[in-house]
């Protein structure tokens, strides 16, 4: 066979058994922190830590409540520790941004339509808001009363 | 495949219902226990007028969910972010039964102290 046709005649093609692999870009496990929309996701995912960190402290004042006025009383003690307390602003900083975030998302994941039309989003979000504010205040009188 | 899309909108169900509750109740309870409380701003109830508080059985059947509830919003939340932001896919299953695992068993010591309180 002379040479030129030989390059031009292609090896025939190897056929394996296995899958060929997809082509999937390396993506790195820090890929939240380049975009502002990315990072305020995973510190709304996050806020779910900090919630579970509420229930535990709830759970151990029940706990206290349950054993004695002593236990109560070193419950409160435990509060009042200051790396609890640092432990509890950022909390907080976490459940109310868990709270606005998610009476934001709320018209978008339960769309009301009325008369064919949409409702607007602060016709959903806006009553989310009012019980906030009204179940706050109420829990505040029954505990402080 | 039609089993398992009905487990996802069950644990889903339970996410958003912890979400709300948690949205709705928690910074209040926080921002008093955890802040007002201990810095002095606000006085802290007295334990009898808490346990008159505890003694009515709604407000255990309301503590029981406000405890149970948001653990499971967690549990759902916390796997996801495990799953997409840290991207340890390879550990899923490990991660779905420490999660819900651990939800789980919130729930049954929350039932616990609620129903043995005296």
């Amino acid at each position: 066979m002379p040479v030129a046709l030989q390059a031009t005649i292609k090896p025939p093609v190897q056929y394996t058994e296995f899958h060929p692999r997809w082509y999937r870009p390396k993506v790195s496990v820090y890929w939240w922190l380049g975009e502002r929309h990315y990072f305020k996701f995973i510190v709304r995912e996050l806020s779910s830590v900090f919630v579970a960190i509420f229930v535990i402290e709830t759970l151990l004042l029940i706990n206290a409540l349950r054993t004695g006025p002593d236990a109560y009383a070193q419950f409160l003690q435990l509060m009042q520790n200051p790396l609890v307390i640092v432990l509890n602003i950022v909390s907080l900083f976490f459940v109310v941004f868990h709270t606005i975030t998610w009476f934001n998302l709320a018209p978008s994941a339960t769309p009301v339509r009325m008369g064919g039309k949409r409702l607007p989003d602060a016709m959903i979000a806006g009553p989310a808001y009012l019980a906030w504010v009204a179940i706050s205040a109420f829990i505040c009188w029954l505990v402080l009363r | 495949m039609a089993k398992h899309e009905s487990n996802e909108a069950f644990f889903w169900i339970l996410f958003s219902a912890g979400g709300m509750l948690a949205a709705l109740f928690i910074p209040v309870q926080l921002f008093l226990f955890g802040l007002a409380f201990p810095l002095g701003w606000l006085h802290p109830p007295t334990y009898d007028n808490l346990m008159s508080l505890v003694r009515m059985p709604l407000v255990r059947i309301y503590l029981f969910v406000l405890c149970s509830l948001p653990l499971f919003h967690w549990a759902h939340r916390f796997r996801y972010t495990l799953y997409d932001g840290l991207k340890v896919k390879h550990l899923n299953e490990v991660i779905f039964v420490l999660c819900y695992g651990g939800a789980t068993l919130g729930t049954i010591v929350a039932a616990y102290l609620l129903w043995t309180i005296r």
